[in-house]
């Protein structure tokens, strides 16, 4: 690579600014922000009122204090809970009707919203700050009765959905940064399969932060209903600021009996700079209930942005026979921080779960996994297999792994393995003599290191993310 | 091709090579041998670039100073490596990581890359040269290979690489007898008059099957004697104890 690509590529490549005209609600955290985002949103009272019923709930809550990486005071009235471009305050009803600023920055960022330019066959939903900007594919979809779009159109026209699994897995009162989703979450995704359908392709969610001194709190919903079957992916990027900004986003999924949800996410939120300013605070509750028997819930997540990651997408295994997979790639240079994670709640008789960690330090970073193994007594024959890799390049980094298992059932098996490896240079040495230069041999060392979970990815994205795998490390080494 | 004078290396204050002197020719196959400790594989490493020595004297390839180039571009430029013990790799396939070195190196001397269809045609071709079978090459590289197997591979990427010059670090040891014959036979199928060998070895018997035109004897970081294959012969009967 010459010195000029490699300086180019070490850049955070989606780190500009769309300039364009937003609606903002007043700054602030209380009542009328809320009544603000739920007026303008058209929801009806019961939303509203759950939205009320969450801000009141957290009033009395603590922010939580326990994770690894700390972080300044977050001053949540100084934040702007609502942020839209002008032109989309109607949602616009057909791809013509979306401002040409919001086309070009998504084209920009490599996703085409145009339908005919078919992304592989992918049905995407764009959220832009607090909105969603536009969803593909809907007519095709729609065909086999599948309901794919905003979860703000999900509160207007499918209510009744809305009312039974909102909240039925995250509950209102859950945690902190939880609750504050429910009270101000602005747009996220609405997914429906009905029984015994098999979606007929990846359905993608495209999440952007453009406004300054903005939070996003999207809200992500998906049900697959009896024998059915969903692949989701989500992807993240966001300007370059020296602010923290903070993503406090819920993701609910709901696999009924015989059910496979699989979720795949690539994060690449604005790590920051090489100093460590600015970047965003990515606090995240994910969790699946395999609510059905058999049902089977897989999280695979790529963690290559953000100063700070704090998430343990999880898995309540309700049903018998139901199985849970976990997994991950957390990279962390620079000065970048994550503490992340699963949790496996085994309730059910014969359930099945799976971890496989693969934490990257590079840098000052520091790398935490932390996940929790918890057998319930009625959960036997329950087995777990957990497997955390972490792998440090330098010696400025560090690398942690804090597993809790409870077991309350003497009929299950758990198994628990964990390595801790350093880059080797004798493997850099040896392919450096075979005509590789020090960033190619990390990027096939440290993809060989991820295999595992980056053959978990629907086949489009894989490359995709062994490339941002490539790219999150460039100038670690030497 | 190969032009060492006075060459000293000394690593973590130990002063291995003591003034060595080599000209290679293209064409020429070269065979070092001596008692263990004696600088074989420091020789080896400081010719393709391994970082950690402390190195004195002139080494001149083709024309070029090789301390100017980093280890990439002595690969690059053909200098290969048979590795002693060569390295694990988990999770990388053999077959993406000759890909990747064959189309580092060609895109190096401004060669078209390689696609995936065209590459596997040829690495099957080349592999079934040494006898490897394809399997072999979907498994993660060296991972549980054996011993010959990840012999065998290193021949295989030297046959790919088309390098220049080839040195061979003791490539002999740990291999039996049907082994050793495809690894001579690999290094006999690839040597012509445009490229050399510099062979490390304790032992006659991979000179039984790879003539060489000079035998070398190393002792305490010098070469102390050379002659001809005959040499080998010799010195598989005295031993190496009667030397300086």
């Amino acid at each position: 690579m010459k010195t000029e690509d490699l300086k180019n590529s070490k850049e955070y490549k989606y780190g500009f600014t769309t300039d364009i005209e937003n609606i903002r609600a007043p700054k602030g955290l209380n009542e009328d922000t809320i009544r603000f985002i739920s007026k303008i949103k058209k929801e009806p009272k019961w939303m509203l009122d759950w939205r009320l019923k969450a801000y009141n709930r957290l009033k009395v809550l603590k922010e939580p204090n326990w994770q690894k990486p700390k972080y300044p005071k977050i001053n949540y009235q100084d934040l702007y809970y609502y942020s839209a471009p002008k032109s989309s305050s109607e949602k616009p009803k057909s791809l013509d009707e979306i401002d040409p600023k919001i086309l070009e920055t998504y084209k920009k960022l490599g996703i085409p919203l145009v339908e005919q330019k078919r992304l592989n066959g992918i049905a995407v939903d764009a959220v832009f700050d607090s909105v969603s900007v536009a969803t593909t594919f809907k007519g095709e979809l729609t065909k086999k009765g599948i309901i794919f779009c905003s979860i703000s159109e999900a509160i207007q026209k499918h209510p009744d959905l809305v009312k039974k699994y909102l909240g039925s897995v995250i509950p209102l009162s859950d945690h902190y940064f939880a609750t504050l989703n429910s009270a101000v979450f602005t747009d996220g995704s609405f997914v429906y399969i009905p029984p015994n359908t098999k979606c007929p392709m990846e359905l993608s969610t495209y999440f952007r932060i453009n406004a300054s001194e903005t939070g996003q709190f999207e809200r992500t919903l998906i049900i697959a209903d009896k024998g059915s079957y969903v692949s989701y992916l989500e992807g993240c990027t966001a300007p370059m600021r020296d602010e923290n900004q903070l993503h406090a986003a819920n993701v609910e999924l709901v696999a009924l009996d015989d059910a496979e949800i699989k979720y795949s996410t690539v994060q690449n939120w604005y790590p920051g700079d090489e100093n460590g300013v600015g970047g965003i605070y990515n606090f995240v509750t994910k969790r699946g209930a395999c609510r059905g028997k058999n049902s089977k819930i897989s999280w695979t997540q790529v963690e290559t942005g953000s100063a700070i990651t704090w998430k343990y997408p999880s898995c309540i295994l309700q049903g018998d026979n139901s199985v849970g997979e976990f997994y991950s790639i957390a990279i962390t240079n620079n000065f970048q921080k994550a503490d992340t994670g699963t949790k496996m709640i085994h309730l059910g008789k014969n359930t099945k779960s799976k971890i496989i960690s693969k934490g990257i330090s590079a840098g000052n970073a520091d790398n935490m996994y932390r996940g929790l193994v918890d057998i319930s007594n009625k959960a036997i024959n329950s087995r777990n297999y957990t497997q955390c890799d972490s792998l440090l390049m330098g010696n400025k980094c560090g690398a942690h792994t804090i597993p809790y298992i409870k077991n309350n059932n003497a009929t299950s098996t758990i198994e628990h393995e964990a390595t801790t490896t350093k880059i080797n240079e004798e493997q850099l040495y040896y392919c450096n003599q075979r005509g590789l230069d020090q960033e190619e041999a990390v990027s096939l060392i440290v993809n060989g290191f991820c295999k595992e979970v980056l053959q978990q990815l629907p086949m489009e994205f894989a490359v995709e993310a062994q490339k941002l795998v490539a790219i999150s490390l460039e100038g670690s080494v030497g | 091709m190969l032009n060492i004078k006075n060459l000293e290396a000394t690593i973590d204050n130990k002063h291995i090579l003591r003034g060595l002197n080599l000209n290679i020719k293209p064409g020429e196959v070269h065979a070092i041998m001596g008692p263990n400790g004696s600088g074989k594989s420091t020789l080896a490493n400081i010719l393709s670039g391994k970082n950690g020595y402390d190195i004195k004297g002139d080494i001149n390839y083709n024309g070029m100073n090789l301390g100017e180039l980093s280890t990439e571009e002595r690969a690059q430029k053909g200098i290969f490596l048979a590795f002693q013990y060569p390295l694990e790799i988990p999770g990388v396939n053999t077959n993406i990581f000759l890909k990747t070195s064959l189309n580092a190196v060609r895109k190096s001397k401004g060669e078209k890359e390689l696609d995936t269809l065209t590459f596997l045609k040829l690495i099957k071709e080349k592999a079934s040269e040494l006898g490897i079978d394809e399997k072999f090459l979907s498994r993660q590289l060296n991972v549980g290979f054996s011993g010959g197997e990840k012999k065998k591979n290193e021949i295989l990427q030297m046959k790919l690489l088309q390098p220049k010059l080839s040195i061979l670090d003791e490539t002999d040891s740990g291999l039996d007898i049907d082994a050793l014959r495809i690894v001579a036979d690999g290094v006999n199928s690839y040597k012509n008059k445009d490229n050399a060998f510099l062979i490390i070895t304790h032992y006659q018997r991979l000179l039984d099957y790879i003539k060489p035109d000079f035998i070398h004897v190393l002792s305490k970081g010098k070469i102390v004697k050379t002659g001809n294959a005959d040499l080998g012969v010799e010195l598989e009967k005295t031993g190496y104890s009667n030397l300086a």
